[in-house]
């Protein structure tokens, strides 16, 4: 499935620069970031259970928030760009 | 079930891959080029001047990603391979069947008889499809090969002596590729079959065969890998230092529809010309290497096509039959299958 995480950070003080961080890791080891603090994730149930309850652990409750869209198995037709940086399809065939 | 995951090819010269977070990352010239999440993939192919650091292998051998070495030009040098795993158990049941020349015929006749099945289809695609712009005698060859493919596979079932049955491998071949260039519907001399040469290839279709056998050699592989199989040994293909012979053996079923139709695909549908290959001064033809590019696109295509699985009876992605054989191929030697029921494409 395709869930697509956002989240936002206060980050006024150094702790808050680290969650930033941290968050930004954890998305982007099972994800592609698409904007500055949006990542698609495409993953299978059981592992984004431990990947979200991770995410939930990283941040301060009290003013940060995440949010997960989840986008379901035919995901594709639901996601249009426009403009810079396109992402890239992990489907398609990978030629580098 | 096993999903699909993609394999990733990496063509660029002087790349550089690691590992970063769970992530693969290639760099070229200290500048990242690519980035991304290897619980996505399932293979790495790396042809030629790539190099990839201890700790991005050591992950891949952690979590089954098979990783293969390849020339610039697609020929096999290396893999690399993490702790043998899987079930010692099967692996040894696999050497002494392996060994018993009657156990060992009985895999073999399965082997050949979907390889025959398959080869027969392809020529029967061709005479079902095209037979109002095939030429008279093209379509007499075409039918003559048909009925002596039919005739061969109906022989190789009740035969158990394995000298036989190679030589019923020989006449299946001579007959296939006897008639491999009438399937070619394009006029361009340079695109014609004139018989099957490899080590060098020696004419453009013959590049391209050797080619697309290596890239399902690498599937095979790291499907007989996953069943917990040793691909060294094999049962048709006899035991040489360095040469998979498991993973060869496996291929003889898949080369008609994963490569041999493919190849006639791109040519016929002219998404490769003659300006795509080069002639060395040996004489040997080689495929570009921007072309390789689409041959790897059209097989990556070709293996996320869905067809249905006679007999699991289920509809799964091309790219996924390797690994259903090697199951199958397992069950049969745990005893759980009383034959090996290859792969029929119909």
């Amino acid at each position: 499935m395709m869930v697509l995480v956002s989240y936002d950070v206060r980050t006024l003080d150094q702790a808050g620069a680290r969650r930033l961080r941290r968050i930004a890791k954890v998305c982007q080891d099972f994800g592609q970031r698409v904007q500055l603090s949006v990542f698609e994730i495409e993953i299978d149930s059981a592992k984004w259970v431990a990947v979200q309850n991770e995410l939930c652990s990283l941040i301060d409750p009290a003013t940060d928030s995440l949010r997960f869209y989840y986008l379901g198995k035919n995901w594709q037709h639901k996601i249009e760009h426009v403009g810079a940086k396109p992402a890239l399809d992990l489907n398609a065939p990978l030629i580098l | 079930m096993r999903r699909q995951l993609n394999t990733l090819y990496v063509t660029t010269d002087g790349a550089w891959l690691r590992k970063d977070g769970e992530n693969i990352v290639m760099d070229v010239e200290g500048e990242t080029r690519a980035r991304l999440p290897m619980h996505m993939l399932q293979g790495l192919v790396c042809y030629g001047r790539v190099m990839a650091s201890p700790a991005l292998l050591g992950h891949c051998a952690e979590h089954g990603i098979t990783v293969s070495f390849l020339t610039p030009n697609g020929r096999f040098l290396a893999r690399m391979e993490g702790p043998v795993s899987g079930n010692v158990l099967l692996r040894r049941q696999q050497y002494r069947c392996t060994d018993d020349p009657v156990q060992c015929a009985a895999v073999v006749q399965h082997l050949l008889a979907g390889k025959f099945f398959n080869q027969r289809a392809v020529i029967g695609r061709a005479l079902r499809d095209h037979s109002e712009k095939l030429a008279p005698e093209d379509d007499a060859a075409l039918t003559h090969a048909y009925q002596r493919l039919s005739r061969i596979g109906d022989k190789v079932l009740g035969e158990l002596s394995l000298d036989v049955l190679r030589g019923l491998e020989g006449e299946a071949a001579q007959a296939y590729f006897g008639v491999f260039d009438h399937l070619i519907r394009v006029d361009n001399p340079v695109l014609r079959f004139k018989g099957r040469s490899r080590r060098p290839p020696l004419d453009a279709v013959n590049a391209l065969l050797s080619f697309l056998y290596t890239l399902v050699t690498h599937d095979c592989r790291s499907a007989l890998e996953t069943a917990g199989l040793d691909p060294a040994v094999g049962f048709l293909h006899r035991d040489r230092p360095g040469r998979p012979s498991l993973a060869l053996d496996l291929l003889e079923e898949f080369r008609p529809l994963m490569a041999d139709r493919l190849a006639l695909s791109l040519i016929n549908r002219r998404q490769l010309s003659e300006r795509d290959f080069k002639v060395m001064d040996s004489g040997a033809v080689l495929l570009k290497e921007d072309s390789r590019k689409n041959v790897l696109v059209a097989y990556q295509e070709r293996k996320r096509e869905e067809l249905r699985h006679a007999f699991i009876e289920e509809k799964v992605e091309i790219g996924l039959i390797p690994f259903i054989q090697a199951q199958l191929l397992a069950r049969h030697l745990r005893g759980d299958l009383d034959a090996y029921p290859p792969f029929l494409w119909k």
